[in-house]
């Protein structure tokens, strides 16, 4: 059914079942339902503040659900995993550890020679011995991505890992995710805002709006994907029409909603 | 995908951290047409701030030797060497100094490792903090020259009076900046510390320990400055021996320039506890940019 079904994967299949999510009276998402495949490349795009980082913790097992069901190889999410490894925003690397040493964090000793092997795979055989402070921004991204990779993860799970990075390292990074992904047959769930980087990874790129699953779109292009094809354009502007064409829509609604919101809790505090 | 990742590690790395470390390299080292030049300016720029105290010696130096001084308002710098070469010799100072550092150094030990102790439990324990912190931070604002009376009470003169008052002031700067170095550890590396699976040792030692280190360290030099303060006031206060001992007995009999060398040696161990802490900063933060020095 996927593109990569060919290659033998060691990904794990995650169920998403009418998983709602709130913080006190704001619900933050919403009956998502989500199948992703054993070694399939799941990109989901949306606004900020849309709920895509949240339903990333939640499968991440840093926070659970309100109601409803994730499940990994039909097993219940109940807090983190050790077959599960994030690679985050900021690329929190230790800045007191060696770079060597932030790859090898949570290794048993006898495993540490991997790191590495998978140093080297990223592009940094020759840093391990550096600070993170002496790194750029888009090789301490290489780290971050080395440190997830060394624990052989089933699910990665990648959350916006790119938005600080400038446009031409951002395209090499996706051509070294992409390349790890094919080698090593994980599950990734890519969490970006970008959606040009949600097109030209993802097997699937899904768009939540206001917490609720808007789009589900299937991309075929094949792999490596060209940027500049005409195909690519065309799937690129149809999610990036589908993200845009809610502003001016129904702006009045969540206006509204809003204030709504702001006067009952006034006076609830006031009571 | 390879050449693209060889070609990225051979563009240098924007450095977000560079200057002040590098700032005193001597410039253009290398070069050879200037490079006389360049030394003199550079020997004038580290001889400059010289200028001032030498010469404030010399001229005391001369209003001694000249009588515009009299010997009991302050004895000539060379009467003061002298002094300290004749204490040295018999080997008075070394016994006065090792019995003042050891004071000093107990006390530290005593009421700094207590501030560690209880800053690391009220930082990492909640229940701690609501139990302890309160109470600490309300005694913190007893100065604590302020209990000599009941000190002197409590210890009688003797050394355990000593001990407690060094003990007491040091204990503060080193639990707050404790407690406020573990309370800022970037809660989003501890969060991935969990997620890759460290035991909660683990993450205390590799991840919390160190955040807080730099912090932990800012408090020990604090400490060690009040240290040597309250040293001097509970030496004076009375002692058998100690360099405050021998400054108090010197100004007994008149003896301004053994009182000089008193102050110029805490003056001294003052300096080198800083240098010291300093050291520590350098080997423990070396990973951190703002301790990074040329070597690195």
């Amino acid at each position: 059914m996927t593109t990569t079904s060919l290659e033998s994967t060691n990904g794990v299949g995650l169920q998403v079942r009418g998983v709602h999510k709130r913080y006190g009276a704001r619900e933050v998402l919403s009956r998502a339902d989500i199948t992703i495949q054993p070694g399939e490349f799941v990109a989901i795009v949306g606004r900020s503040g849309c709920g895509k980082s949240t339903l990333l913790r939640l499968v991440a097992g840093l926070e659970s659900a309100t109601t409803g069901k994730l499940r990994i190889d039909g097993e219940d999410i109940a807090g983190l995993r050790e077959d599960t490894r994030i690679m985050f925003q900021d690329s929190r690397l230790l800045p007191w550890r060696r770079v060597f040493d932030n790859v090898a964090l949570g290794l048993p000793p006898a495993q540490r020679q991997h790191a590495d092997e998978v140093l080297a795979q990223v592009g940094l055989g020759d840093r391990g011995g550096d600070w993170p402070a002496k790194l750029s921004g888009g090789q301490r991204q290489r780290v971050s991505l080395a440190r997830a990779l060394v624990h052989n993860p089933r699910l990665l799970l990648l959350d916006e890992p790119l938005g600080a990075l400038d446009a031409l390292t951002r395209i090499e990074m996706h051509q070294l995710i992409e390349g790890l992904w094919q080698r090593n047959g994980f599950t990734a769930l890519l969490v970006t805002h970008d959606v040009q980087e949600a097109v030209a990874l993802a097997d699937r790129v899904i768009l939540i709006e206001d917490g609720r699953i808007a789009l589900d779109e299937r991309i075929d292009l094949p792999r490596p994907r060209v940027r500049g094809s005409a195909a690519f354009a065309a799937l690129e502007a149809r999610v990036l029409n589908r993200v845009l064409s809610r502003e001016g829509a129904e702006p009045q609604h969540e206006r509204g909603d809003h204030s709504l919101f702001s006067s009952v809790a006034q006076v609830r505090w006031a009571i | 995908m390879n050449t693209q990742v060889r070609e990225l590690q051979v563009t240098p790395i924007p450095d977000t951290i560079d200057a002040p470390g590098l700032g005193f390299l001597p410039a253009g080292a290398g070069w050879r047409a200037p490079r006389l030049a360049a030394f003199f300016r550079d020997a004038g720029q580290r001889l400059l701030p010289w200028l001032v105290p030498v010469g404030l010696v010399l001229a005391w130096q001369v209003a001694s030797a000249l009588g515009w001084l009299s010997t009991r308002v302050l004895p000539a710098p060379l009467e003061v060497i002298k002094a300290a070469w004749t204490l040295a010799v018999s080997g008075e100072l070394w016994l006065h100094v090792k019995v003042s550092a050891g004071r000093a150094l107990a006390g530290l030990a005593v009421g700094g490792g207590l501030g560690l102790l209880l800053g690391l439990l009220t930082g990492s324990v909640r229940f701690f903090e609501t139990l302890l912190d309160s109470t600490i931070q309300m005694v913190r604002n007893i100065p604590a020259l302020a209990l000599i009376p009941l000190v002197i009470l409590w210890f009688g003169i003797d050394e355990t009076a000593k001990l407690f008052l060094i003990s007491v002031s040091v204990f503060f700067p080193i639990y707050i900046n404790t407690f406020h170095g573990i309370r800022n550890v970037d809660p989003g590396l501890i969060e991935m510390a969990r997620t890759y699976g460290l035991s909660r040792s683990q993450l205390y030692r590799q991840v919390i320990l160190p955040g807080a280190l730099p912090s932990i360290l800012v408090g020990l030099r604090f400490s060690l400055g009040l240290m040597w303060v309250i040293l001097i006031v509970a030496e004076t206060i009375s002692a058998q021996a100690g360099i405050g001992y021998m400054t108090m007995n010197a100004r007994e009999f008149l003896q301004t320039d053994i009182v000089l060398v008193g102050i110029l040696l805490y003056a001294a161990l003052g300096k080198i506890a800083d240098v010291l802490a300093r050291s520590l900063e350098r080997v423990w933060l070396r990973w951190h940019p703002g301790y990074q020095n040329a070597k690195a």
